[in-house]
């Protein structure tokens, strides 16, 4: 097994500690000043101020509907069969002929579908799965909750129309 | 009850009020200038939410601290386990009993030495209190049961007690420069002559280290370490319990700062150019004897208090510089290197002062 010597040998500067030390102290005095009286910072001041993510973010999903505000979903399944996180679940039922007055052949609907956010991985695969552009990932990352239970959003939760990803925050105000 | 009988414990208990008041109202600033001036360094924002620039976050921290679970642990030796905090916050704060933060002053034709414990011993007395800092941290450790404690306590303990060796020897070079232990003699000394730290620069560079070793302040915070020992002595401590060791470092930091100030800094002494404003403010008003020396006073109290501010935003700085020693390494500087130079320095001050002396 080859070794790699990381050892070096310190000069008589590098052993007295007090020139580094300055240094080092001189640094975090620039920083302060810089920051005390120049209020330089790289942070942001988040919920006012928000980074702006990638148009490719992946956030929390939403299911598309169409101007009837029904949902495009067919409860075709596949979404619930690629996701390797199994955090979708989907009831199915057969659609009434009533609620497609645009003709739209919807035949089957989701009588539930719930996503677990605490299970998904946002590996986005639901949505290049899915083959009526029904689900799809909006680009809201604040899914805190504060119980398990409320973690797991339903239909009536995720349906909202497609105005685009980047509605933050719309996809799962109560 | 006549003002005679009266006057020595009201002075008294005036002194008590300012020197804690002013010790423990600190704390709450300082700790809200060590998350600022942390984020500062760091290109952070800090706490800036409560209060205006935050200031009142210590507020909102010691209501979340009132508001925990006051919590002991079932294996706990119970009167240890609850004595150590308040140890830990008495001793530095009887400590400071014996800094004089001013010369006198002059009430109703009576002399206030400005110093709640006038004794003539008064660094020896210092010192007797520091050393009883190591106690709260051996008995948190041990009184809790619990392994992180203990080995977090043996850990504060042997570095402390290591560091006050050098620590007691850079003091004694200073006792036999000034040629006394009282507190107001040293101040004296270093009016007339120079500042303690230009005659003896090497023994205050090591008695500015071991304060850092003594208050466990970064680079030597070794009693506490998230990887290996969780929380060290105070681990099983939560609520007001763990709040008291917060003060109680803040204390000692406060308290370490005035030492080394009355030490090598001057004391009360006031700082150069403030005679200047001193005699304009008495000319100004046409003060008396008694009005110059009442200004005096107030001028030295305000010269102390910003050398300690001083030596606490040095401990800030310092903090957030340096990453924090490996425990071999801190016993090696300790020892291998402080105490043989603080030795030598001690031999070296002895000779030069019967050089000059003779």
């Amino acid at each position: 097994m080859a070794t790699i010597n990381v050892s070096k040998k310190y000069t008589a500067r590098e052993k007295a500690y007090i020139p580094a030390i300055l240094i080092g102290m001189k640094i975090t005095m620039k920083r302060f000043i810089q920051g005390f009286l120049f209020r330089k910072h790289d942070t942001i001041m988040y919920p006012e101020q928000r980074r702006k993510y990638s148009d490719r973010f992946r956030g929390a999903h939403f299911i598309s509907v169409d101007s009837n505000k029904t949902e495009n979903c067919t409860a075709c399944f596949l979404c619930e069969t690629i996701c390797p996180a199994e955090c979708i679940h989907i009831v199915a039922d057969e659609r009434e002929d009533e609620q497609n007055p645009y003709g739209v052949k919807k035949e089957k609907k989701p009588v539930s579908f719930d996503i677990d956010l605490l299970r998904c991985c946002f590996c986005g695969f639901c949505e290049e799965a899915c083959p009526k552009d029904a689900i799809k990932m909006s680009g809201n990352y604040e899914m805190a909750t504060s119980s398990r239970e409320e973690a797991i959003v339903d239909l009536d939760q995720l349906k909202r129309p497609m105005n685009g990803r980047h509605e933050l925050n719309e996809g799962k105000k109560k | 009850m006549d003002f005679e009988t009266i006057f020595p414990f009201a002075q008294l208990a005036a002194k008590i009020a300012f020197v804690v008041g002013l010790a423990l109202g600190v704390v709450p600033i300082m700790v809200w200038f060590e998350r600022r001036g942390a984020a500062w360094m760091q290109g952070r924002v800090g706490p800036n939410r409560v209060g205006p620039f935050g200031l009142l976050q210590p507020l909102a921290d010691v209501i979340k601290f009132f508001h925990k679970e006051d919590f002991t642990p079932r294996n706990a030796n119970k009167f240890y386990y609850y004595l150590a905090p308040m140890m830990a916050l008495i001793a530095p704060l009887c400590a400071m009993s014996v800094i004089p933060f001013g010369s006198h002053i002059v009430v109703e034709g009576k002399t206030v030495v400005l110093q709640i414990a006038e004794m003539d011993a008064g660094v020896l007395f210092i010192l007797a209190f520091a050393g009883l800092e190591v106690y709260p941290i051996i008995l948190a450790g041990w009184a809790s049961r619990n392994k992180y404690s203990v080995l977090g306590a043996l850990r504060g303990s042997s570095q402390i007690v290591s560091y006050e060796i050098s620590m007691g020897l850079s003091l004694l070079s200073m006792l036999i420069v000034y040629g006394s232990v009282n507190p107001h003699d040293m101040v004296a000394w270093q009016s007339e002559n120079w500042w303690g730290f230009l005659m003896n620069p090497f023994g205050a560079l090591v008695f500015w280290i071991s304060i850092f070793a003594e208050t466990n302040r970064l680079p030597f915070d070794l009693p506490e370490g998230e990887s290996e020992l969780v929380a060290g002595y105070h681990l099983e401590y939560g609520a007001m319990k763990f709040a008291l060791f917060f003060m109680a470092e803040y204390v000692a930091m406060i308290m370490a700062s005035a030492l080394i100030s009355t030490l090598f800094f001057g004391g009360y002494g006031i700082l150069p150019g403030m005679q200047m404003l001193i005699d304009m403010i008495v000319n100004h008003f046409g003060f008396s004897a008694v009005g110059a020396q009442n200004t005096l006073a107030a001028f030295q109290v305000l010269s102390l208090v910003s050398k300690v501010a001083f030596f606490m935003f040095m401990f800030v700085w310092v903090r957030w510089t340096l990453p924090r020693f490996r425990f071999d390494q801190l016993m090696d500087l300790g020892w291998k290197i402080l105490f043989p130079l603080s030795l030598i320095n001690l031999v070296v001050v002895t000779l030069a002062v019967y050089y000059f002396n003779s």
